[in-house]
């Protein structure tokens, strides 16, 4: 298989578009149905995060009068385009793709981006409630990058290398617990659930910047979100997990402790009540400074 | 029948997101569609989700007479709503003004100005009516039978 078929193969089947999406949806339905059994319900059927999908794609799209057309509807495909590069970066069990020197550079800027793109939807359609959650967005993102950028950095530093093929095979040490507890604080709020769904809040800015979006780009968000899942519990399985050999058991290693993360995640957020933004920052600033400069530290010091 | 319009029609039967809106109701209906959503009734089962935003939504459920001061929210409510939407109208008030009717301030029925799909009648309609009404709107909305479907396809 020459390079370019490679890199096709990884953008569309697997890890991206289609695995992921796959993947994405399930982890979506995890998340409410876990959360419907913590309320004592019976929640929705597997299937229901793929039909919420296909429906909004069949949609008519109505557009606010004083929005831009072109990013209106730019700015959804970009964040999907965007995180679907970032998986195929990533080196989960059967990427095609191999890892080059700085690619853990350029996976945290493609996960900005779709954050970018968040906030530029609230303030490009003009509703007020959008360009509330838009500056909840961009100051939330100012603490969560505290511990997030601290704990991969200092794995870096672990590893001694920019690249994440080394950092998923680096030994074991105190630093990596250090840089797993700064990198799940980081978690919650990366996927705006409580108690940080800080920029989305629904009832109180009734649906956060995607207030004005509806039908297929609605649907391109949505997936944006769910393949954003996916990413980040890839990076958490490359940077936390370490890799057994076999492929069959690296394969379950995988699908076991990303199915722990985002059921972990759902508890959190389905026993916790939202924070104010000036709160979570401080949160962010305190607790996750501590944890970023330990885990810097113990990566220093090993 | 074509796959992928088999498929979206599914889709629309098995995701039907609401928005309720007031139109000058005595909130006695918008107090029975909370319960849908409560672990009793439990409303995701059957994929409906609140919504927010009419933009984001598939059924609009109207509660209240239609009062002069509410009947241009309500439309302009309508009007943001991407197609294809069915409405629900909630409660006899809706239908026939109920204890409103003859009012000056009441400016009903709703189907003077909006086509609705659906009527759940009662004061208040229990919750089991309401997600039935909902269940038959998104049949509706899944075989192309709401009024907006219909006006689409014939313009």
């Amino acid at each position: 298989m020459n390079e370019l078929a490679r890199v096709a193969f990884a953008l569309s089947i697997w890890p991206g578009m289609l695995g992921a999406t796959a993947l994405g949806l399930l982890y979506l339905w995890v998340a409410r149905k876990l959360t419907a059994r913590l309320q004592g319900r019976r929640g929705p059927p597997f299937y229901q995060p793929l039909f919420d999908l296909v429906k909004l794609l069949g949609k008519r799209t109505v557009v606010p009068r004083d929005a831009n057309r072109g990013l209106f509807y730019a700015l959804p495909v970009v964040a999907v385009a965007a995180t679907a590069l970032g998986l195929v970066v990533v080196p989960v069990p059967g990427n095609p793709v191999p890892s080059f020197p700085g690619d853990v550079v350029l996976l945290l800027f493609l996960l900005e981006v779709p954050v970018f793109c968040d906030v530029l939807a609230g303030y490009v359609t003009q509703s007020i409630y959008g360009q509330v959650s838009a500056m909840r967005e961009g100051v939330l993102m100012l603490g969560y990058n505290v511990p997030f950028l601290g704990a991969v950095v200092a794995m870096a530093q672990h590893a001694g290398s920019f690249s994440l093929s080394e950092l998923h095979g680096a030994p074991w040490g105190a630093v990596c617990a250090f840089a797993a507890i700064a990198f799940l604080l980081a978690i919650p709020a990366r996927l705006k659930s409580n108690p940080f769904s800080i920029p989305n809040a629904e009832q109180e800015i009734v649906a956060g910047a995607h207030i004005e979006y509806n039908g297929a780009p609605l649907a391109l968000f949505e997936l944006s979100h769910a393949l954003e899942v996916v990413l980040l519990v890839n990076l958490f399985m490359v940077l936390f997990v370490p890799s057994v050999g076999d492929p069959a058991t690296d394969a379950l290693l995988y699908l076991a402790s990303s199915i722990a993360l985002v059921c972990a995640v759902t508890a959190i957020a389905a026993l916790t009540a939202r924070m104010t933004v000036v709160r979570a920052f401080r949160f962010y600033w305190v607790w996750g400074g501590i944890a970023a400069v330990a885990s810097m530290a113990a990566a220093v010091v090993s | 029948m074509n796959p992928l319009a088999w498929l979206l029609n599914l889709s629309r039967r098995k995701s039907p997101w609401i928005y309720c809106t007031s139109a000058g109701s005595c909130n006695g209906c918008d107090i029975e569609v909370g319960p849908c959503m409560s672990p009793r009734y439990d409303a995701e089962q059957l994929g409906v989700l609140r919504q927010g935003s009419p933009k984001h939504a598939d059924i609009l459920l109207i509660t209240g007479p239609v009062t002069r001061r509410s009947r241009d929210a309500l439309l302009a409510v309508y009007a943001q709503m991407p197609g294809p939407k069915a409405v629900v109208a909630l409660g006899s008030c809706p239908a026939s003004g109920n204890v409103y009717a003859r009012s000056p301030a009441v400016d009903g029925p709703v189907s003077k100005y909006i086509p609705v799909d659906v009527w759940v009648p009662g004061c208040p309609p229990r919750p089991q009516q309401i997600l039935a009404g909902v269940a038959q709107a998104a049949q509706l909305l899944a075989r192309g039978l709401t009024a907006d479907q219909k006006r689409e396809a014939a313009s």
